[in-house]
This record gives structure tokens, C-alpha cells and sequence, in this order.
């Protein structure tokens, strides 16, 4: 600690370049804290704990449907309150970057939603309306739509057998959250899976996966595994899980996310190496007459190489501390986005933070340090 | 068995070479000094003398090529990298002609860096440093960086930081050659009182004729050799 003074002082030369140094390595460790929040996320697998809905897809993948004919299987299943389904669409309003969640639904879907509010009326058009959609009032305020608009949505897998790429909707219902985190849920629209599954040309009589509503939520467990037994060695083998887990596997659809981040981040802390090594090293060969003076004021080759170890950890420290307080306020940002909590900056991701701020740190203080350490005085003082 | 010297230093037939590819370059031949204790010593003569290699070599700072170096009885030609650094710690304090102070360091902060080495407190260092800068005159100077200090200041806190740990041994290097001649002479009347009221063994390497004439004796050398074998002595 009494050298603290020091590193500080030295840190404090260059202000500039210690503030920009400091700043690229905050910036590295807020994108590690948000990357490896989001890699944690898609590699945990959600615990059954208490949940009340349940999904169940297809063993095989998430795109594999499933049998309609499951429907009634499932509802037999003890602790099964109800059961509804959905089928992903993945239609395109007017242009791509207009994306938004759009799904068949079965007519009750909404039933096991409490957490939406549907107007009675607006429900009861839905089930009377074999074109009818019902849209959150996010995604209505968005496009700017009311009630009894027409929602063309081109499709991207599933054209009608009408030959026309374009399905047309009638909008019926406009859902809004109950409460203001459910908000992000708003964002998505849902369409009679009737209408769908008699206007597509491929699929026809399966569904995209169940949801599930269990009358005891401790029984979450039990009923899982009652499920995937029933459907063991059948045609359609199934999974069932947590809806955050199901969700997080529908977008690990993209890629291993896994491997995306690794090389993100993989590729940051490489530039990040280059760049603080380059000035780490730059501070120490403009101080080479300083650190000879050290050492002939008695400070040992091992001291001075500890000196500036000590001030490469410092500098990687400071930043990388600051840069992953910041991504735990940007990931339960993200994580407000998601419902449940999803990502968050875990005692893992601190104590793998810290470690790479070490790694670091002896990655760029090394070389210098030990070129410091075999400094000779003489030579050095001779050069100066 | 070696015989029992009464010097703090002596040097015994020191030669001191470097290798540069094939060619070897003698810059000290064969050197024998004796310097006591309390001795206030300049080393005089004219660049390229080897007057800083022997001051090197005395300081702890480089090795001989061939032949011993002792001081207060440790022969330091024999000390490994890290006794070495030890030893400089506890026995020398060194002035350099440029003060050599680290910049980003207040004067107190400067002073206080040889007791980084010891296990004094934080409160012990720093009032074992204002009392050497206050020996210096500079007491009101604490805080001020050496950028904010003229020259002759600059190298009393140099000075200041070279006692701070009570060495037996100071090694000047040069220390007025960036000083006028009045700011000079200051420094080497505070090396003299030093020597004389505190007792340190001054090793001063100086090319000034001048500042040579603080010393109480003197010794030139020219191409590597101490120029007259008998040393001359005179009194400021």
C-alpha cells in the first residue's frame, strides 16, 4: 500500500493518456459485464421453481411442430389446467426493419395471460372473426392502428395457398399490460391459428409448441416430466420447459450465442491488449532514467519490476471495476426489456471480470516491467 | 587472510573494461585508493577520465572488471543484484548533476522515496523527510514539484533525499555542474557541512576546479589512471 502514492503519481503523468487508456478499458469491461450477461443467460437453464405456465415443444428444435393432436393429450395430464398453442408466422409489415413478434394463437390463448387485458367485446370479436387479430397497444400506437384496420403482413415461411405471399388480418382487439414491466409485451400480435392453419400451403395440422397453465406451480416439475414421458419414443418426442427458457432458446435460434460473444469479446480485450500495452509500454521507456534512479536509490530489480505490474493493474483495475459497475446498470436495462429478469451481471461474471483485469494487467505491465527490471543503472543514467 | 583497513573505501588494483564486439575498451587501469571515513574526496579530470565509472563502482552502481571494491567492510564487487540494491539502500546517498528528482513528486514526496525501502510508517517517512529538507533549508518547499523549484533548490531536495536514510557514503556526481557559480558554491557549502558537522564520507566527482577546492582532498585522473601517485591534500 505504500507504494499506492506512487503508482498513482506515475498513473497521474500523463493525464490525457491515462484518462483515454482508462476510458478504452472501461469501455472493454462494459461490454464484457453485457456480453457475458447475455452469454450467461442463453447458457443457464431456468429453474421450474415455482413456475406456473409451461411450454412444450419439440425435442428435436425449436422450429420441429408439433401434432395438433397432442392438444387433447395434454390436457389429460394431471395438474394440466389448460392448454393453449401458438404458431410462430414471422410476417413482415410493409418493410423488414418494421419487425415485430407475430403469432397464431388458438382462440383461448389469451385465457392463461392474465397479465393482459383484453376488453370483453374486443374478445368476443376475436373468437367471431376468423381474420381477427388483436395487437399490444405498444405495436398499435407504434403503426398508428385501430380498431377494424386491415394488417397485410407478407409472409416470409408460410405462403397462402391462395398463391398471394400477403395475408390480410382484421384488427379486433388492442391488449395492453396490466402492469407497466409487461409493458415490453406489447410488442407482438396474435392471429386465429384456424385461419392460419386452413390458409397455409405446408404444416397443416401441427402447431409451433403448447403453453401450458398448471393448476399448483410446485408441481412444475412433476407435470414437466409427466409430459415429456407421455411423449417419450413417440413420433414427437417433447420438451418442456420454462417460458424465459423457452424464450431464450427461440433466439438462440440465431447462432451459438455462446460463440458470438467469445469472439466479440475475444476481439475487444485483443485491442485492448495492443492498446494499453502500447502506452503501458511508452510510459515506462519514457521513465527509464526515473526507474534507474530507483534502483540506484536501492529499489531492487524484482521492486521496480512489481512497480510497474503494480500501476498496469492499477490502470486495468480502475477501468475494468468502473466498466462493469456501468454494465450492471446497462444489463438491468436490457433486462427490464425482458420479462422475469433474464440478464443480469452474476458473482460469476464479477470474479471472471476480475480475473481477466489480471490477466490483463500482466499482459501489458509484463513486457515493460521486465525490461525495467533489467535495466541497467549505469546505462541507463548514462542515456539520460 | 585479507589485512584490516582503516578506510571506509578501498579500492585495490580496479580495472574496469566494456566490450564492444570484438574490440575492449579499458576505461580504468589498475586503480588503488584508500578513502576514510569522514573524508571529503573530489575526483577530478577531464571527460572520458573514468571518473564517473570509479564513482560508479564505489556507489554500488557497476561491478570491476577485475580487482575489489570495499566498503565499510563489505566487499561490494562480490554482492549479487539484490544485496547490491540492499546495501545501496542502507549505506549510500547519491547527488546527481541534473538532481535526477522524479517530476511527478512533490519535494517531500522525492525526499521520502529511500524510506520506501525501510519499515519506517507513513508518519515516521514523512517527518524524517521534512527534517531533511529542513536540513537543507527547504523546509518551506515541501510541497512544491520540482518544476516549481529553481535549480539550486531542485538539488538540495536531491541532497535532502540522498541523507534521508542516514547513509555512511554520499556520491556526487557533478553536483553544480547545471548551477551557477553562486548556487554552486551554496550546494557545496551545505556537501562541506555535511561532511563536517554530520560526519559523511563525500565522494565528489567534479570537473570545476572550483568546486574542487571544497574538498578536503583531491584526486585526478586522466585516461583511466590516477595521474599522480602521491595524493595531494589542502583544506577549503
Amino acid at each position: 500500500m505504500k507504494y499506492l502514492p506512487l503508482l498513482w503519481a506515475n498513473l497521474l503523468r500523463k493525464k490525457t493518456r491515462t484518462i483515454l487508456t482508462i476510458l478504452s478499458v472501461i469501455v472493454a469491461f462494459l461490454l464484457f459485464g453485457m456480453l457475458d450477461a447475455v452469454r450467461v443467460a442463453f447458457s443457464v437453464r431456468d429453474s421450474l421453481e415455482g413456475a406456473s405456465r409451461l411450454v412444450v415443444s419439440s425435442r428435436l428444435s425449436i422450429i420441429q411442430p408439433l401434432p395438433y393432436a397432442d392438444l387433447q393429450q395434454i390436457q389429460r395430464i394431471d395438474g394440466v389446467e389448460a392448454v393453449v398453442y401458438a404458431n410462430w408466422f414471422g410476417g413482415i409489415y410493409q418493410d423488414r426493419k418494421n419487425f415485430f413478434a407475430n403469432f397464431a394463437v388458438s382462440q383461448n390463448y389469451l385465457d392463461i395471460y392474465p397479465e393482459f387485458i383484453l376488453p370483453k367485446e374486443q374478445e368476443q370479436a376475436f373468437l367471431t372473426t376468423r381474420t381477427g387479430a388483436v395487437v399490444g397497444e405498444n405495436l398499435a400506437n407504434r403503426f398508428g392502428w385501430k380498431l377494424g384496420d386491415k394488417i397485410p403482413l407478407e409472409a416470409t415461411i408460410f405462403p397462402h395457398k391462395n398463391g398471394s405471399n400477403t395475408w390480410t388480418f382484421d384488427l379486433v382487439g388492442i391488449f395492453k399490460a396490466r402492469e407497466a414491466r409487461d409493458r415490453n409485451q406489447e410488442d407482438q400480435m396474435l392471429f386465429r391459428y384456424d385461419y392460419f392453419d386452413e390458409g397455409r400451403t405446408f404444416g397443416n395440422g401441427t402447431v409451433g409448441w403448447y403453453v401450458v397453465k398448471i393448476a399448483d406451480p410446485e408441481r412444475a416439475a412433476e407435470i414437466t416430466q409427466a409430459i415429456d414421458s407421455f411423449f417419450a419414443n413417440s413420433a414427437a418426442e417433447t420438451k418442456t420447459q420454462t417460458e424465459k427458457q423457452f424464450a431464450l432458446d427461440f433466439v438462440k435460434q440465431m447462432g451459438d450465442i455462446g460463440l458470438i460473444v467469445t469472439s466479440i469479446m475475444g476481439a475487444v480485450f485483443f485491442t485492448i491488449l495492443l492498446l494499453t500495452g502500447n502506452t503501458m509500454s511508452q510510459a515506462v521507456r519514457e521513465r527509464i532514467p526515473e526507474l534507474a534512479v530507483l534502483k540506484t536509490l536501492g529499489f531492487s530489480n524484482q521492486r521496480v519490476l512489481w512497480l510497474v505490474l503494480g500501476e498496469s493493474l492499477l490502470l486495468v483495475i480502475l477501468g475494468g471495476m468502473v466498466g462493469l459497475l456501468l454494465s450492471m446498470f446497462g444489463v438491468n436495462a436490457l433486462s427490464a426489456a425482458f420479462r422475469g429478469g433474464v440478464f443480469k451481471v452474476d458473482i460469476n461474471s464479477w470474479l471472471t471480470g476480475v480475473g481477466l483485469m489480471v490477466l490483463l494487467a500482466v499482459g501489458v505491465g509484463l513486457p515493460p516491467a521486465l525490461r525495467a527490471m533489467r535495466l541497467r543503472i549505469v546505462d541507463a543514467l548514462v542515456a539520460h | 587472510m585479507e589485512e584490516a583497513s582503516p578506510n571506509l573505501v578501498t579500492i585495490r588494483n580496479v580495472t574496469k573494461y566494456y566490450e564492444r564486439g570484438k574490440q575492449r575498451i579499458e576505461v580504468l587501469h589498475g586503480i588503488d585508493i584508500g578513502i576514510a571515513k569522514g573524508e571529503f574526496l573530489a575526483l577530478m579530470g577531464p571527460s572520458g577520465s573514468g571518473k564517473t565509472t570509479l564513482l560508479n563502482l564505489i556507489g554500488g552502481l557497476d561491478k570491476p572488471s577485475t580487482g575489489s571494491v570495499e566498503v565499510a567492510g563489505t566487499r561490494i564487487d562480490q554482492l549479487g543484484s539484490g544485496e547490491l540494491a540492499k546495501w545501496r539502500a542502507a549505506n549510500v546517498g547519491f547527488v546527481f548533476q541534473f538532481y535526477n528528482l522524479l517530476p511527478m513528486l512533490s519535494a517531500r514526496k522525492n525526499v521520502e522515496l529511500p524510506l520506501l525501502l525501510t519499515k519506517l510508517s507513513s508518519a515516521e517517512r514523512k517527518r524524517n523527510a521534512e527534517i531533511a529538507l529542513h536540513l537543507v533549508n527547504l523546509g518551506d518547499r515541501a510541497a512544491h514539484k520540482p518544476k516549481e523549484l529553481s535549480g539550486g533548490q531542485a538539488q538540495r531536495v536531491a541532497i535532502a533525499r540522498a541523507i534521508v536514510s542516514d547513509p555512511t557514503l554520499l556520491i556526487c556526481d557533478e553536483p553544480t555542474g547545471d548551477l551557477d557559480r553562486h548556487t554552486a558554491d551554496e550546494i557545496l557549502g551545505l556537501l562541506q557541512e555535511l561532511n563536517r558537522l554530520h560526519g559523511k564520507t563525500i565522494i565528489m566527482v567534479t570537473h570545476d576546479p572550483k568546486a574542487a577546492e571544497f574538498a578536503a582532498r583531491r584526486l585526478q585522473l586522466d585516461k583511466g589512471a590516477l595521474v599522480n601517485a602521491v595524493e595531494s591534500r589542502s583544506e577549503a
